[in-house]
């Protein structure tokens, strides 16, 4: 990675999606639950992050998709340094990345349909121009049966593709994903695996959090992985 | 994407982004239109208290009054006769008229009685004047008559009274403005602290609409859209219930009434009042809940 200026690039040519540079944090005044993370998420790759539970991986990819500042490092995302973003500017950044959280934040006061339709909803699209596009993702994922289901209603697996359909669905240049198969079954997880691989080959960035072994093992990409908050980047052959 | 059997129903009409609270609202609902009732009632008084005011300053201001003093000796009653006609026959008196002892005795009767005053006792009687309206006699012009024909008198031009009456009737429509001021500040901060309330009530709402990329305005927006109608339906309630109470005191009540006491009118005053009061409560109660909440909103990240 060049030194020079980084966030004064346009972001179109940058090659770099993500990139953290000596990165700490913590939470409020507890210890720092990362420590020195220093990677970069090339534009168009694959990668996952690994690590045992509570080695941090949610707490990174929170810095991601900036619900949290880091405590000290520095972070650019699509090329512009985070701690000069204004307040005004996150959600057009947000809007470049698609999220699935390990606890999918599904507003239960909407349907499936209203919850998949959300990012394009904020983002002033007209609902005519996405109610088909969205209905298809939704049976894409297996759910047409539920377009109107309550998100309390469905199944941990069924409100996890919820989750994941709504954080394709702008086509973001960025997917996220913490544990998005923690609660399918493994065909189900191929299923949603093969999503995210066309996602990519179509463009996006993919960072998938997971400490699914299996899921790591099927695809032969780099695997970032975290123990104590600390990062060690590597790649393990399938079938290794 | 796949081509698979196409969907059979994308649900037709967007569901409201904010979750629906009656249980939280209509405590605020209540609060809201009791506030645009008070505010009703102190316009509707406002509008009472310039009415009078105004009735109470063209009294006085186009009449004096001429008290002709009893003196021993004299005919009270052939004086104020002459004095009623040198003001009448002055330039800019419209007409003066000689109260008689029977009318001076009847003035006199709340304070000393009906049975009747003894005869002989001195009573002062009155010339009433109604000025003309252009180019009124003074009361030096008065006095300066009266005394070349030697009649002892006082004359009142009500000065007195009529500035300590412009007094009262300017703090009257003043007091009656600041209630209003008053009761539309507690208005817009009660839907601001109700505004934050349903912000933290809804924060897992905000903080998912947050990270799919709504701006804090589209969030703002919301909410102010929300205590919009919120703030219609109370001032409607409230309006209504004002209009109501105008008509008891006006038509069951002791009919005439002065100063604050709301009596209905038909007038565009009163019509402007009620039908505004609902528009304003909305725009009091979007504008304080949009600024609460964007407040709230740019203090965090
Ligand atoms: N909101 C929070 N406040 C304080 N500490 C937190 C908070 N969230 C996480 N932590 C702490 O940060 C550390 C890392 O947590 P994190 O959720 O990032 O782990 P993880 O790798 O995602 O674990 P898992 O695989 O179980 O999801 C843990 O020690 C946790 O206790
Ligand atoms: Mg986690």
């Amino acid at each position: 990675m060049p030194s020079a200026s980084p966030d004064t690039r346009p972001d179109d040519t940058f090659e770099s999606v993500i990139r953290f540079d000596g990165v700490g944090m913590r939470y409020g005044r507890g210890p720092e639950v990362l420590q020195d993370i220093t990677f970069d998420l090339p534009r168009g790759s694959f990668q996952f992050l690994t690590g045992p539970s509570g080695a941090g991986k949610t707490s990174l990819l929170k810095l991601i998709y900036l619900a949290q500042r880091p405590s000290r490092g520095l972070i650019w995302h699509f090329g512009r340094d985070s701690s000069k973003l204004h307040r005004r500017e996150l959600p057009d950044i947000r809007r470049r990345i698609g999220m699935v959280f390990q606890d999918f934040r599904t507003l239960d006061h909407l349907s499936v349909f209203e919850n998949v339709a959300l990012p394009l909803r904020v983002a002033g699209r007209k609902r005519k121009e996405y109610a088909d596009d969205v209905a298809e993702l939704i049976h894409w994922v297996g759910l047409g049966d539920k377009m109107d289901a309550q998100p309390q209603t469905l199944s941990g697996g069924e409100q996890q593709r919820v989750a994941i359909a709504r954080a394709v669905v702008g086509q973001p240049e960025l997917l996220v994903a913490d544990e998005p198969t923690g609660n399918v079954d493994p065909a189900m997880a191929r299923r949603l695996l093969r999503l995210f691989t066309e996602l990519n080959r179509l463009g996006t960035t993919v960072l998938i959090a997971t400490h699914d072994i299996t899921l790591v093992r099927s695809l032969d990409v780099p695997i970032m992985s975290l123990a104590d908050g600390r990062l060690n980047t590597g790649r393990r052959k399938a079938s290794a | 994407m796949s081509e698979e059997r196409l969907p059979p129903t994308a649900p037709e009409k967007s569901a409201p982004l904010l979750p629906a609270d009656s249980g939280r609202d209509r405590p605020l609902f209540a609060v809201a239109a009791i506030l645009v009732f008070l505010a009703c009632l102190a316009a509707l008084g406002a509008r009472g208290a310039w009415t009078v005011s105004d009735g109470w300053i063209a009294d006085l201001s186009g009449r004096m009054t001429v008290q002709i003093m009893p003196v021993d000796g004299r005919d009270a009653e052939a004086d104020a006769a002459e004095a009623a006609a040198l003001a009448e026959a002055l330039p800019g008196v419209r007409r003066a008229v000689a109260g008689t002892r029977a009318e001076a005795e009847a003035l006199l009767e709340p304070w000393l009685g009906g049975e009747g005053l003894p005869a002989d006792l001195p009573v002062p009687l009155l010339v009433d004047i109604e000025l003309a309206a252009a180019d009124p006699a003074s009361a030096d012009d008065l006095t300066a008559a009266l005394d070349a024909a030697g009649i002892p008198h006082r004359v009142d031009d009500h000065a007195r009274w009529s500035e300590a009456v412009v007094r009262t009737a300017r703090l009257a429509r003043l007091m009656a403005l600041g209630l209003l001021a008053l009761i539309a500040g507690a208005a817009a901060a009660v839907i601001a602290f109700a505004a934050r309330a349903s912000l933290a009530a809804r924060q897992s709402v905000v903080d998912a609409l947050h990270l799919v990329g709504a701006q804090d305005g589209y969030i703002a927006r919301l909410f102010e859209r929300r205590f919009f109608v919120l703030g219609i339906r109370a001032g409607i309630a409230g309006a209504f219930f004002a209009f109501a109470i105008a008509l008891l005191v006006t038509y069951g009540g002791p009919g005439q009434s002065e100063g604050f006491i709301p009596v209905w009118s038909f007038s565009l005053w009163d019509g402007a009042v009620l039908l505004l009061a609902p528009v304003l409560a909305g725009l009091i109660a979007a504008l304080s809940a949009r600024l609460a909440v964007a407040n709230d909103l740019r203090a965090r990240w």
